[in-house]
């Protein structure tokens, strides 16, 4: 049906796929050596805890995310409710906010010492620890309302947009057909949705997955932990890469899962012509209720860490206000555009050539490309290294031999390895973005662009491009907050007098003195806020 | 989308041809464990005398596995440690390169340098057991073995087991009484914890104020940083500093440390670097910003430190102590100390 795409096409798809799973192949690579003493010894005694910790950690996160995003995104996209103006683009926010901040944060708020125990002790005159029981912030339930607090917008996005997209002509007929509301969004919105819901609690899983700040801060032992452990603690790279190797299997589990969800399942709604969306009046209470949830979201996961961030900044001013506070925020800002950019171009590359070139295993770049995604960052530090340090070596050999002074660790010593990684962590956001919107659209407009006799060239600048505009938006939105906030692999990657504000202000909050990085903490969530700003403009416009 | 990858293209360059740390020649790269701003101060130092510029990549883990992995070719001349083992693990990795110096060997006692000339401490720092003032008072014949005793069940508070700190004194504990012996010591201590371990050394202090638990580890210098800190005063005054073991082998002492990288591009500054930081200059300020121990004899003490007076040190050499590190971790899983 389709014609050849052309050769260059085919191969960049494979190169730029092989290259990003290289540093994950050298990982596993070092897990396959036959298991050691250390391995064994581990399996004996903590392991298990480690997994179940991290199984109930994804899946208490992932249920409260969707409790939190699937309503809030059915409110925002089919329902009239008060400030939906403001809701539908602040329930974003959280998305710029570092979980191991709002950890901070929530710690200095509700542990003893804090304000709402204090009220709490003066209102009902307790005099010690003892006297009264408070819910310990720093436990597996706290790191899973922090997680999700901050990491259920992912899910709200991707399935306010699936809502949004859905046909309106749709819900007229549940209802012409005698359908309350309630039933046509079980069995009409939220089937329809099912992919975006999947792709998003699949995104809020890896996320958790590889979480190291927020667990290492609240001592929660989840895997990540235990590679750390092991690999910086006990020294020992080759279990540290058997226990990635264990957390990869998770992760292919969760893409199975989300695969197997929507098995067979493909939706083809793009509302077609001019369709005026009506929006559902909830009643009274209802629509109260619905707000209040809403604002209830944002305060959580946003307003009320920020307005602590403001309180810090303001107080500490002085300290923080520094030469090197403005460079690192420089830096950081040009670091996660650039990231952003190419990895929604490598998306787009990989997803249109799955699209266009349909032969068996046209997927597998794109499915390649999402590797990365799950392996912690300071794994897939080590991940980075292996090729790139290598190929200094090669490198400065060749020179030498000519006589030359070699460059040095020219990839692995400059922001170049930070790039790589952080390309090869979060490709599988924007790869699954752009997919996302691809695969709306229907087959059909691909026939008729090539009926009309257009190259495959020109359809994908004509129709494709055109048409998952948005996804693409969205894809290079989530890589640069990301990139933004990334931790673990920054601190091992990065080259010398660089900091990323990630970095600058984990220093901070290791050391409990998170006042002092609330300044740099403000300037990761309001950079963070401008593509955010920019897309919900860009939303309204459609 | 051509725009996009133009500019795309053009910021990446722009960020590669960005200043080379390979570059000029008067400078010195670190490697460093201990936190920059702690030490910041007294680079800045080193640089008004010197002339030679100091860069430094801070992290809390992975920079010996960084330095490994870079081989020959790493720019860092330096590697600045916060634990005994963290240096022997350089030494054991053939990372490192012996240093001779006079000035290193005048100012160094021999008990805190590396026979071998690759290792070098320059501070030394106790682990010291916080009790509550309150409820414990002053605890002038407490011995880390009673951490484990019944009457304090539920009264201890501490860091994770497997923090560098936590790690040496127990790897001393395996030294002076075996690893079986440990164990049940080890197994007696998670019996007693208020809380599971979490947190930093500071927060086991705010914890006893908080009425959490009555007894906890942490090295001396935090509580130097809470006094001095508006909002942690309170805490530290919740508490006795008491200095275990007084009356048999001693209290333990780990150390801060300084190597020489093996493939050191930039060996003279960094030696020069090395002297300094062992130096009457940098030995005061470790002494009067951090509330460390220096380890050149006759450098004061902050007044601080001094108030608390003279105390008695395990004079187990701290080589054998890091060669117990493995086993320490290994007794730490098996009795699920952090879980």
């Amino acid at each position: 049906m389709y014609s050849r795409l052309s050769l260059s096409w085919i191969t960049s798809s494979w190169a730029v796929s092989l290259l990003l799973v290289f540093p994950v192949l050298a990982i596993i690579y070092q897990g396959l050596v036959p298991a050691q003493a250390l391995f064994q010894h581990l399996m004996q005694t903590v392991m298990w805890d480690y997994i179940l910790n991290t199984v109930l950690l994804i899946l208490g996160v992932g249920i409260l995310s969707a409790m939190m995003a699937i309503p809030a995104a059915w409110f925002m996209a089919m329902c009239d409710i008060p400030g939906r103006k403001y809701l539908q683009w602040a329930l974003m926010l959280p998305l710029a906010m570092p979980a191991y901040v709002v950890a901070a944060l929530y710690t200095e708020l509700l542990d003893f010492a804090g304000p709402v125990q204090g009220a709490l002790r003066d209102l009902f005159g307790w005099q010690s620890a003892q006297d009264y029981w408070f819910p310990n912030i720093r436990s597996m339930g706290g790191a899973i309302v922090i997680l999700a607090s901050v990491l259920f917008p992912y899910l709200y996005l991707l399935a306010r947009t699936s809502f949004l997209e859905q046909s309106d002509t749709l819900m007229h007929s549940a209802q012409l057909l005698g359908k309350t509301r309630a039933q046509a969004f079980w069995r009409i919105s939220l089937p329809l949705a099912r992919p975006s819901i999947a792709i998003g609690l699949s995104l809020i899983a890896m996320e958790t997955l590889a979480d190291f700040a927020t667990v290492d801060f609240f001592a929660v032992n989840t895997l990540t932990r235990a590679v750390y452990d092991t690999w910086l603690g006990y020294g020992n790279l080759n279990a540290a890469a058997k226990i990635s190797s264990l957390m990869l299997v998770a992760v292919v589990l969760i893409i199975g899962l989300e695969r197997f969800s929507r098995r067979k399942q493909k939706v083809f709604q793009k509302s077609m012509g001019q369709e005026t969306k009506h929006l559902i009046k909830l009643l009274g209470w209802q629509k109260w209720l619905a707000s209040a949830f809403c604002w209830g979201l944002v305060w959580i996961g946003f307003l009320l860490p920020f307005l602590m961030l403001i309180y810090y900044a303001y107080s500490y001013f002085e300290q923080s206000w520094t030469e090197q506070f403005v460079r690192y925020s420089l830096d950081t800002l040009l670091l996660a555009g650039v990231v952003a950019l190419i990895a929604c171009v490598i998306a787009m590359l990989v997803g249109l050539f799955r699209r266009l070139h349909v032969r068996r295993g046209s997927d597998i770049p794109a499915r390649l490309c999402s590797m990365g995604y799950a392996v912690p960052g300071t794994v897939l530090a080590i991940g980075i290294l292996i090729p790139l340090g290598w190929l200094d070596h090669r490198l400065n050999e060749v020179v030498e031999f000519f006589g030359g002074t070699g460059p040095g660790l020219f990839f692995s010593g400059s922001i170049l390895a930070l790039i790589c990684g952080y390309l090869v962590r979060f490709s599988a956001i924007a790869v699954g973005a752009v997919e996302g919107s691809l695969n709306k659209i229907p087959p059909s407009l691909d026939m008729v662009s090539k009926t009309l006799g257009k190259s495959s060239f020109n359809m994908v600048r004509k129709v494709h491009i055109p048409l998952i505009s948005k996804g693409c938006f969205t894809a290079l939105l989530l890589v640069f907050i990301e990139s933004m906030k990334e931790l673990p692999a920054a601190l091992i990657l990065r080259p010398f007098n660089f900091e990323t504000l990630a970095t600058y202000v984990f220093e901070f909050v290791s050391d409990e003195m998170i006042e002092y990085g609330a300044l740099p903490a403000i300037v990761i969530v309001l950079v963070g806020l401008i593509p955010l700003i920019v897309l919900s403009r860009s939303i309204e416009q459609h | 989308m051509k725009k996009g990858l133009f500019l795309a293209a053009s910021l990446l360059v722009s960020s590669l041809s960005a200043p080379s740390v390979l570059a000029a020649s008067e400078e010195v790269n670190v490697y460093s464990y201990r936190q920059s701003f702690l030490i910041e101060p007294i680079m800045e130092k080193f640089t008004e005398e010197t002339g030679i510029k100091v860069n430094i990549v801070f992290a809390k883990k992975g920079l010996v596995e960084r330095l490994e992995r870079e081989g020959k070719l790493s720019p860092a001349d330096l590697v600045l440690t916060v634990d005994i083992s963290r240096s022997i693990e350089l030494v054991e990795k053939d990372l490192v390169q012996p240093v001779q110096s006079e000035t290193l060997e005048g100012n160094i006692p021999a008990q805190y340098r590396d026979p071998a000339d690759q290792w070098f401490a320059l501070t030394t720092r106790v682990r010291n057991v916080y009790s509550s003032k309150e409820r414990l008072g002053k605890l002038p014949t407490f011995n880390y073995e009673d951490l484990a005793d019944a009457k304090y069940k539920g009264k201890i508070c501490t860091r994770s087991g497997k923090h560098p700190y936590n790690v040496a004194l127990i790897s001393s504990m395996i030294v002076a009484h075996g690893e079986a012996e440990t164990k049940k010591w080890l197994e007696g201590v998670k019996a007693n914890l208020a809380r599971k371990p979490q947190g930093n050394d500071r927060d086991q202090v705010k914890a006893i104020k908080e009425g959490f638990c009555d007894l906890s580890l942490g090295n001396n210098y935090y509580l130097g940083k809470m006094v001095n800190d508006e909002k942690q005063v309170s805490w530290a005054e919740a508490v006795e500093i008491n200095f275990p073991n007084q009356a048999n082998r001693g209290t333990h002492v780990n150390i801060s440390g300084v190597s020489l990288t093996k493939y050191s591009p930039n060996k003279d500054n960094a030696v020069k670097l090395m002297e300094f930081l062992s130096d009457d200059v940098a030995q005061k300020m470790y002494a009067e910003v951090n509330y460390e121990y220096p380890v050149k004899p006759g450098v004061a003490l902050s007044d601080l430190v001094a108030s608390w007076g003279e105390f008695k040190s395990d004079p187990v050499s701290l080589a054998e102590v890091a060669k117990q590190r493995a086993v320490a971790l290994k007794l730490l899983d098996e009795v699920k100390f952090d879980l």
